[in-house]
């Protein structure tokens, strides 16, 4: 029996993993997917919230302020590119100044630090390409970029490293109560059984809710991007907000971690979860980052994607145990800004909800740093030298965009969590993130994937299930 | 490993072979080629149809076999090739920064520098065509390398969104490996591939080509299940109503070659927009001295033949370069006239002598076109052609003569009137 089973691995399911894994327990991570974070984690607009946006007294506000300021730590830890480009909220009129104040008494009240309303020439020198049209922003500069999944998979790769265990392709289609704890069951049969239960998962955890008999609806909104070659990264430097109006937040304009811009998400009811993007959704996201920037290189569009990110009626985050189920735990509803609240969240969960009352005792060999996750491009040449004398793998570039070499790859199957797939390749590593989007990479990619798992390269996924990348042989 | 070269090419395939050639017929023996692939030959090995060389050898000849003339030239004499390694930078010392398994990163310094690295092909990505992100979407040229060279099929019901050759030449190819190729969709009036393409891979196959059309919407929750394709107006905007649906399990992509500039740009040499290559004089050298460009790093050609071509006028000026020095340039400009994509080179030099090839594409289809170069208010020269299309790069030559009566900062202009 586990101590604890974790439902769900995004970047919630995944902290709270690794922090368990700060106990002496015996813990499972539960991922109905063939890979971990793939559901809201995966596809979202990767920012640290700086804090002024949630309303006070909520938990949103309270761990989002809370995660800001744990998430530089936690991304030197886990070796995740992380960087407090800061944020500016845009105003195009004065109405949208006047809403800025509030913004930032908002902001205040929440403990959010160097807040301040800046003018039209100060935005103009912070962000030159900034449209004509705006006249002034709310400056944060403790708002950050993130890689999402990128957290997701260090957390999850960390825990297991400290002997977390990882269930994929299991996905829960029953839970029950039983003395002393729970079994928690598989759609293909398999049984786990476990002391607590925490549920994160996201989009799904209106469901697991239901398997115990709590009754919590879980909606869901679609967002789409765009994202640009990191030739134009250049383009912008902070990530720059539309002023929140009646109408809604508008989107982004934001670098990313990896030197690409992205533009984005849309917002729309999106009840089967689905993740396809739209003519009418891409067309809006063009359309509203060209009013932001002077000169909007869209020509460098290299893709577009849509993820699915969970709310609940609250429009709160709910953390808390059952009510009518002890031992179970419910983090769900963990909409924006969740990213950014994800350490404190765990922090929280494991250390004041449950690890007091259970008793348990720290894992003295816990090592919370995980192998110095070096995108192997930004070495010097010395450091690379060094590695390729060890692994003459690290000397071959298999993606010419990204520069990945095969040794980064190998190192993405081999090490925990495991990629299994070419999407799951690309998440670790970056081969086929680049402008050529994987035409040239992905064959390399698929025949190392078949060579490690000693499985035919039809066998290959570009996602799991049935996404076979190849069909048959030729004559 | 030897740290400095006379010539550094980055790039062996047609470009960079050819180039290597000439360079070195004209002196420079000193010669470094930087490949990544494991081969030379670039993406010749991985086009097995026939068809190349017809202009150059007067025969047809496979991919594979067209690089092989040139490979065994190289072999011919004493080149030194480094395949299996990737360029990392170039920088303006004409400092060459590479790496492969054997070596790990080390540095070249080169006299001269001839960039070859080819081009690459533009994504669904870069189309934003909406829909799933399922498996079975390729670019055309990706789904060549698995079925020419490793053997798989990327599918069996096939939908191709764009008529380059590439395309046109993979819809042949599937269908000759059993797929079926239901169609072939251009979103322009006209195919963008070559007319023999279009009779030879689509027509003898009876293929459907659908003009002014685009896929607009891709279906399939793990594996492409089917696209929706409609009809576009004059903008190129699908017009509702028009929405043809195929079931198929593959949409391959042919919409446009990009030339691979990265290490042109980080050494800080001036790029085209038109052709989205460097700006080269007729030397074929870029903004910055010593450094030269051929083939499809520089524009995209429609025929290998005329890569080669282009390739040894970059190797014969880069050793012009390395054993005469560096020549203080009289360049004027070239721009675009009316109805012109781009020209390439984009300057002539005038200190350079001899007669200049302006090679250049129209912006749309023309019946009986009049090419004028202009200088200044009179035409220099001109030259009726029968017909031009923007997928076939035509050329028009200015003599020695031409050439050095272009006076002071004149401007050259080409237009197409019909």
């Amino acid at each position: 029996m586990y101590d604890v089973a974790v439902i769900g691995s995004g970047v919630i399911g995944g902290l709270i993993f690794r922090k368990l894994t700060e106990y002496k327990l015996s813990v499972c991570l539960l991922e109905k997917a063939g890979d971990v974070c793939m559901g809201a984690s995966k596809a979202n607009s990767g920012i640290v919230h700086a804090g002024f946006d949630a309303l006070p007294g909520t938990l949103k506000a309270k761990f989002n302020v809370e995660g800001n300021l744990m998430m530089k730590s936690v991304a030197d830890e886990l070796g995740v590119k992380y960087r407090e480009n800061g944020s500016l909220v845009v105003a195009f009129c004065e109405d949208e100044v006047i809403k800025l104040k509030e913004l930032a008494s908002r902001g205040e009240q929440n403990g959010v630090k160097g807040i301040e309303i800046i003018g039209r020439e100060r935005l103009k020198e912070m962000e030159p390409n900034i449209s004509d049209e705006a006249v002034g922003a709310l400056f944060a500069p403790t708002g950050g970029i993130i890689c999402p999944y990128g957290l997701a998979l260090a957390a999850i790769g960390n825990a297991m490293d400290n002997g977390g265990e990882l269930k994929t392709d299991f996905e829960v289609v029953s839970i029950e109560k039983e003395e002393g704890g729970f079994t928690v069951k598989s759609a293909n049969g398999e049984c786990v059984t476990s002391r607590a239960v925490v549920n994160c998962a996201g989009l799904g955890g209106g469901k697991i809710a239901a398997m115990i008999g709590d009754e919590i609806r879980i909606g869901a909104r679609k967002g789409e991007y765009l994202l640009l070659d990191r030739e134009s990264g250049s383009a912008v430097n902070h990530t720059l907000f539309f002023t929140p109006t009646e109408k809604g937040k508008g989107i982004l304009v934001s670098p990313t971690v990896d030197g690409n811009v992205i533009l984005g998400p849309t917002a729309k009811e999106q009840a089967d979860g689905n993740v396809l993007t739209s003519d009418e959704g891409l067309a809006f996201v063009s359309k509203k980052a060209g009013e932001m920037l002077k000169e909007l290189p869209l020509y460098n569009t290299i893709t577009s994607f849509a993820g699915v990110r969970a709310y609940s009626e609250r429009h709160d985050f709910i953390i808390e145990e059952s009510e009518s189920v002890s031992g179970f735990f419910h983090c769900i509803g963990i909409e924006s800004p969740g990213l950014t609240a994800s350490p404190a969240i765990a922090k929280y969960v494991v250390e004041e909800l449950m690890a007091g009352r259970y008793g348990w005792e720290r894992n003295p060999s816990f090592n919370g740093r995980r192998r110095p996750d070096y995108f192997f491009k930004d070495l010097t040449a010395e450091q690379k030298n060094a590695v390729i004398a060890k692994d003459p793998s690290f000397g071959r570039t298999v993606c010419r965009c990204e520069q990945v070499t095969e040794g980064e790859i190998l190192q993405a199957i081999r090490e925990n969590p495991p990629a299994r797939d070419i999407d799951g390749v690309k998440r670790r590593t970056r081969s086929g993130m680049g402008r050529c989007q994987g035409g040239f990479c992905q064959p390399y990619v698929a025949q190392l994937i078949a060579r490690e798992r000693g499985i035919p390269i039809e066998k290959v996924t570009k996602s799991g299930g049935k996404s076979y990348i190849l069909m048959g042989v030729t004559k | 490993m030897k740290g400095n070269y006379d010539l550094v090419i980055i790039g062996g395939g047609p470009a960079g072979l050819a180039a290597a050639v000439a360079a070195y017929d004209s002196g420079v023996e000193d010669i470094l080629i930087l490949e990544r692939e494991p081969i030379l030959g670039g993406i010749l090995n991985q086009c097995i149809h026939n068809g190349f060389g017809l202009t150059r050898f007067k025969e047809s000849l496979s991919g594979p076999e067209y690089a092989a003339r040139f490979i065994s030239e190289v072999e011919k004499r004493s080149i030194t090739v480094l395949t299996n390694t990737a360029v990392l930078s170039l920088d303006k010392g004409k400092l060459v920064t590479a790496m492969n398994a054997e070596e790990g990163v080390f540095t070249v310094q080169a006299k001269a520098v001839i960039l070859a690295m080819g081009c690459r092909e533009r994504s669904r990505g870069a189309l934003n065509v909406a829909g799933s992100r399922a498996a079975g979407v390729y670019s055309a040229g990706t789904a060549q390398k698995y079925v020419n060279v490793f053997g798989y099929m990327p599918g069996k019901r096939v939908v191709i969104l764009g008529s380059g050759d590439i395309g046109l030449i993979m819809a042949r190819r599937m269908t000759l490996e059993g797929a079926k190729v239901l169609a072939v969709c251009e979103i322009m009036p006209q195919t963008s591939g070559l007319k023999r393409n279009i009779a030879q891979c689509l027509d003898d196959f009876g293929i459907p080509l659908y003009l002014n059309h685009t896929v607009t919407k891709i279906e399939g929750d793990e594996r492409v299940t089917g696209v929706v394709v409609s009809k576009v107006d004059e903008n190129r905007k699908p017009i509702a109503g028009t929405e043809i649906h195929f079931d198929c399990d593959t949409v391959l992509f042919s919409v446009g070659l990009i030339p691979e500039n990265e290490l042109t740009k980080g050494a800080g040499i001036e790029l085209s927009r038109g052709t989205r290559g460097a700006v080269v004089t007729q030397s074929r050298e870029t903004s910055e001295s010593g450094v030269f460009a051929c083939g499809n790093v520089l524009q995209v050609h429609d025929l290998v033949d005329f890569v080669s071509e282009e390739a040894e006028i970059a190797g014969v000026s880069a050793a012009r370069y390395i054993l005469g020095g560096e020549v203080k340039r009289d360049a004027v400009e070239v721009k675009n006239g009316k109805n012109i994509l781009y020209v390439c080179p984009q300057l002539i030099d005038k200190s350079v002598g001899g007669k200049v090839k302006l090679f250049f594409r129209v912006t749309d289809t023309f019946k009986a076109p009049t090419v004028t170069v202009r200088c200044g208010n009179g035409a220099v020269q001109t030259k009726k052609l029968k017909v031009a299309v923007p997928g076939e790069m035509q050329s028009i030559v200015l003599s020695e003569e031409t050439v050095r009566g272009l006076n002071g900062s004149v401007e050259v202009l080409v237009e197409v009137d019909q």
